[in-house]
């Protein structure tokens, strides 16, 4: 237990405990200012938290500033649990992505359990019914024993926790790179659906009303979590284990009901669930929103273990808790609905008009803080920027030529690349089809989820290609955003908008933030040119270890629309016989590809180009050749290029095969990964309708009946292989790196 | 106040992939000795003194904590602390 | 007819069983929360997948001594049908409606996917619909759907054509690949696969609607037998 009674603001002061628990002296010397006096521990604590870049984003604020969110369709952009889009008849869809990644390095089950979760209260803390879960996950290479235990373990924790909540995993996607071998990256991302009149926000309005507090007592669970996430994973991390929070999904099942009928209720006012920094955070933001302040006693908050100080109630991080505003007079109705539930929800505080936060216990007041120095004045950093000198090297390189003798070698060896390989190892584990709506579940480029009694349905995809971010943050953050579309667009859908899982190393690194300054102008401008808005996100920095960065990885969870479920598309061949077609050219690009790390074992030179003029017409030509009916299947190209995608095209029925006609260097035809290009397959009696709508196809062969994969260069075959043997290697390769 | 302690265990024969996968883990590990390992659940209850508790707590174990298909159970009724 | 889906405290798949039966059975159906319930006027029960009491002690240990399911005992010495999917079959097994007991997975993880499934008797109430023999593909969604019992049992099974449903490649280490049993009356059926996710060709199968569509039928019939 911390021993927070014989702590004086005075000693906090001389003995500058303060930077223990985050704060820097020029914060300190805020806090002074704001306050008017010494902050004491407890208070000391709240400010540490709130002013962490988890809660206060102090120093991306700046940076996030660029993102474009607004759109006629966006109804809730950043700023609130989660962001919202409309989707038409009354209905909205509420999403947000938020990252886990330094409790997932400690505990890596329960750091991913809970940070499903948490992005799971995110969203039904809207008023929304959590309709599906994605994830985002970056490991080392499957070498070590550590890595593969985190990965089995964040596996694991997902499944453990998704699975008994109810909600289901659709899909994502794992890549694996040294740079993440001492801190994966843990994103989780929730989609909600949610009638417009539903829509509730997290204010703290009218003065006199009740504060009351939902679901599970408080322990002494994650105290610190939230700057936790916000320092360097020093070495021996395990320590810090205490900071690491437990899941119980059976728990959040029940809040998730009790909450949704909880919002039909005129009792209600607002409502917010109690994420990184726990009470302090969900209590000052609801007031700071409404414009009000909040008083709270901590004698009333429901307590799983005894004698907990005003500091660890305030900073705990107990999971599966909501704090709600409700008129006065009418708690008991409220009170109820959880009850029913077997959930205890009990009155804790009240609003009140002085806009102060004050807490009390024992009666004697524990702290007392204008609400807005918590959440609206939080300190802001302007960090210093330098263009990377790594990546002055790689522009002078350039794009360095590669060349390969046996194209089916080189294509079986990429195939089992694990983050080419087969995620079914990883997605079995999930229940993807919980709730009935899943159309196409893990393993395609989007996952389809059909909405109930519409005849629409919402595409859903994560991705980011690091590499390319690392070797150029600008055009890798253009291509990260491009590709995300270019997946929606592939499954037949209208990219909507897009939220963003930031995970970059330290800012004070003044290349790491140029790092983060790049990718997010590139984001911005690739989300500008494509029309998809940014409307809910999250920051994690400080991701290394052993002093070195983690590839920038700033993940995009983007979320598409088809109008009517017609237009669903799958990624694989559907027939033999159809004409195949690639859209867009191919250039020498190896840069961060999956045949130089193959073949060099290194990411080096330039990042593909991109125009993003030719990417967004590519994209609306496909679309409408789609939702005209004249495409039979459509896949984006991406990591491995053609050679891959072409492979993976033909995995869902190995009686299928492919005979192709590539003309030019068979290297770059095959495996360079040239951005804006897609491979989609096309009935016979449209092609003549297909080639009018998409200017850019090139027809490269047809689908075969034969179960092989063959490839010509003018007149001799370059590459035949059977699909059966390929899908064997593919599926088969991360198991076998787990053994 | 007493503290009783309920130890249950797979029943001889049942199949027990846990335990398995614990075994090959520590074989794996070096430990060859290990010829099987198999899991069970311990479960303290603290029970307040009265007549029939031992009997008592077997229905319990019975009723609920085991189930007699796959399950035994063996139950420490731990001493009685006066407080 | 009428249903009854039984929610229990952490019941995940009761709304798409509400579904299937509403919008594409096309019968009455209500969700009934386990508490201060009455069953008396429902025809069919369900008992819907998910996690009852978070699978804590065991799965379905727990919801198994709830009093809806002494309810639940009632209806079925009536000879009215219940139907137990997943954590329903689970809660069955362990409330003794059905023998044996469902075990964790031999392969330890929770696995989610497509299973092909035999018809091993299509002279039951839940499956005359179909043939005998034929193969259906229903999704499996479970960490514990390894089937247990001990020989006499499995040879009673047998001897009175209780097993309603192999799988075609057994994925979780069940005796006999077995996926679904009823009791010897044959009016109780429990399967781990889920029938429930599989009545919309959009999602991937309708192989059972077949299995709904039966319970109706045969009610039907049997209703119109006895008040003729």
């Amino acid at each position: 237990m911390l021993q927070t009674h014989e702590i004086s603001p005075e000693q906090i002061e001389t003995e500058k405990l303060y930077q223990g628990m985050g704060l820097s002296d020029s914060e300190f010397e805020m806090v002074k200012t704001i306050l008017g006096r010494l902050p004491n521990f407890t208070e000391t604590g709240i400010f540490s938290v709130m002013w962490s870049e988890h809660c206060s984003y102090k120093t991306s604020k700046p940076l996030l500033k660029k993102f474009p969110t607004k759109a006629p369709h966006v109804l809730q952009g950043p700023g609130e649990g989660a962001g919202i889009i409309d989707i038409g008849d009354n209905q909205a869809v509420v999403f947000k992505i938020e990252s886990h990644n330094h409790p997932s390095a400690v505990e890596p089950y329960q750091g991913a359990a809970t940070g499903v979760g948490g992005i799971i209260r995110d969203v039904f803390s809207m008023g929304a019914r959590p309709i599906a879960l994605m994830n985002s996950l970056r490991f080392g290479n499957l070498t070590t024993d550590r890595v593969k235990y985190l990965f089995s373990e964040v596996v694991n924790g997902i499944a453990g926790y998704g699975n008994c909540v109810g909600v289901p995993t659709v899909g994502g996607e794992v890549q694996f790179d040294d740079s993440y071998e001492d801190n994966p990256l843990v994103n989780a991302m929730c989609i909600g659906l949610i009638n417009h009149d539903d829509i509730q926000n997290g204010i703290a309005a009218g003065i006199g009303n009740t504060v009351i507090y939902a679901g599970a007592p408080t322990g002494r669970d994650g105290i610190h979590g939230a700057t936790f996430a916000s320092d360097d994973l020093a070495d021996d991390a395990a320590k810090d284990r205490p900071a690491v929070q437990v899941g119980d999904p059976f728990m959040e099942k029940l809040l998730i009901e009790a909450c949704l009928e909880v919002i039909h209720s005129d009792a209600l006012v607002g409502m917010q669930d109690m994420g990184a920094a726990g009470l302090t955070s969900s209590a000052s933001e609801m007031a700071s929103k409404a414009g009000t302040g909040m008083h709270m006693n901590l004698d009333l908050v429901p307590q799983r273990e005894e004698n907990m100080s005003a500091y660890e109630l305030m900073l705990s991080e107990s999971q599966e808790r909501m704090l709600l505003v409700v008129k006065k007079g009418r708690e008991q109705e409220i009170i109820e609905v959880f009850e029913r539930y077997g959930l205890s929800a009990v009155a804790v505080g009240h609003v009140i008009e002085e806009k102060v936060f004050r807490i009390t216990q024992n009666g004697e007041v524990k702290a007392e803080i204008p609400v807005d120095a918590l959440a609206e004045e939080a300190p802001v950093y302007h960090l210093p920027s330098q263009e990377a000198k790594y990546y002055q090297e790689f522009q002078k390189i350039g794009n360095k030529l590669l060349k390969v003798a046996n194209y089916g070698g080189v294509l079986k060896q990429l195939l089992q690349q694990p983050t080419i390989a087969s995620k079914e190892w990883v997605y079995d584990q999930y229940d993807s089809m919980v709730q009935t709506n899943t159309v196409t579940g893990p393993g395609s480029d989007a996952a389809v989820v059909r909405i109930k009694g519409t005849n629409k349905s919402l595409a859903i995809t994560t991705d980011c290609n690091s590499r390319y971010i690392y070797l150029d943050p600008e055009t890798g953050g253009k291509i990260a955003v491009a590709e995300a579309a270019r997946n929606i667009v592939c499954s037949g859908a209208r990219p909507l908008g897009l939220t963003d899982g930031l995970n970059f190393g330290n800012p004070t690194n003044p290349e790491v933030f140029w790092q983060m300054e790049k990718s997010v102008e590139g984001m911005s401008a690739a989300c500008l040119a494509l029309g998809t808005p940014v409307i809910s996100g999250n920051v994690s920095l400080y991701n290394q270890s052993k002093g070195k960065a983690i590839f920038p990885t700033p993940i995009v969870g983007m979320v598409g629309l088809h109008e009517s479920t017609d237009h669903i598309t799958p990624s694989f061949f559907q027939e033999a016989g159809d004409l195949v077609y690639m859209i867009g050219e191919t250039r020498p690009e190896f840069g961060g590809s999956e045949l130089q790390n193959v073949l060099e074992g290194r990411y080096q030179g330039k990042a593909p180009a991109i125009d993003l003029e030719v990417e967004a017409k590519r994209q609306n030509q496909l679309l409408h050749a789609i939702q005209q009916g004249l495409v039979n299947s459509a896949h984006d190209l991406a990591e491995g290029g053609l050679g891959v995608a072409l492979a993976e095209s033909l995995f869902a029925d190995s009686l299928l095969g492919a005979d192709i006609q590539v003309a030019g260097d068979a290297t770059v035809e095959l495996f360079s990964e040239t951005q804006s290009r897609f491979l989609v397959s096309v009935k016979v009696e449209q092609q003549e309708a297909f080639e009018k709508v998409v200017e850019d196809a090139i027809a490269i062969g047809v689908v075969t009946a034969d179960g092989k994969l063959t490839i010509r260069n003018k007149d001799d075959i370059i590459l035949s292989e059977e699909v059966e043997e390929l899908v064997n290697l593919w599926k088969g390769a991360i198991p076998c790196l787990l053994k | 106040m007493r503290k009783v302690t309920v130890f249950i265990t797979l029943k001889q024969g049942v199949l027990d992939p846990q335990g398995k996968q614990i075994q090959e883990s520590l074989n794996a590990l070096g430990y060859k000795e290990i010829q099987e390992a198999r899991v069970g659940k311990y479960i303290e209850l603290q029970v307040e003194d009265g007549p029939n508790l031992e009997a008592r707590v077997r229905e319990m174990c019975d009723k609920l904590l085991a189930n007699p298909v796959i399950e035994d159970y063996h139950v420490d009724m731990g001493e009685a602390v006066h407080s | 007819m009428k249903f009854a889906v039984i929610v229990f405290p952490g019941s995940n798949c009761d709304h798409d069983m509400y579904h299937a039966v509403k919008e594409i059975l096309g019968e009455e159906v209500d969700l009934v929360w386990y508490q201060n319930s009455n069953l008396e006027n429902y025809d069919g029960i369900l008992l819907p997948g998910g996690f009852s009491y978070g699978d804590y002690l065991r799965s379905g240990a727990v919801a198994a001594t709830s009093d809806v399911m002494n309810q639940v005992k009632v209806h079925a010495t009536k000879g009215k049908p219940v139907l137990g999917v997943c954590n329903g079959f689970q809660i069955l097994t362990e409330a003794g409606l059905l023998p044996g007991a469902l075990m964790r997975n031999k392969k330890l993880s929770f696995m989610c996917h497509q299973e092909e499934l035999l018809v091993e008797n299509n002279e039951t109430m839940f499956t005359s619909g179909y043939g005998k023999g034929e193969i259906v593909r229903f999704p499996i969604a479970h960490g514990e759907g390894n089937y247990y019992c001990d020989p006499e049992t499995l040879s009673s099974l047998k001897a009175n054509n209780q097993i309603l449903f192999t799988y075609q490649n057994n994925p979780n280490g069940s005796v006999e690949n077995i996926a679904g049993i009823i009791n010897k009356e044959g009016n109780v059926l429990g399967m781990m696969p889920h029938p429930e996710r599989a009545v919309e060709a959009l999602l991937g199968s309708n192989d059972g609607l077949k299995l709904f569509q039966s319970i109706v039928k045969n009610w039907r019939e049997s209703y119109y037998v006895t008040n003729a």
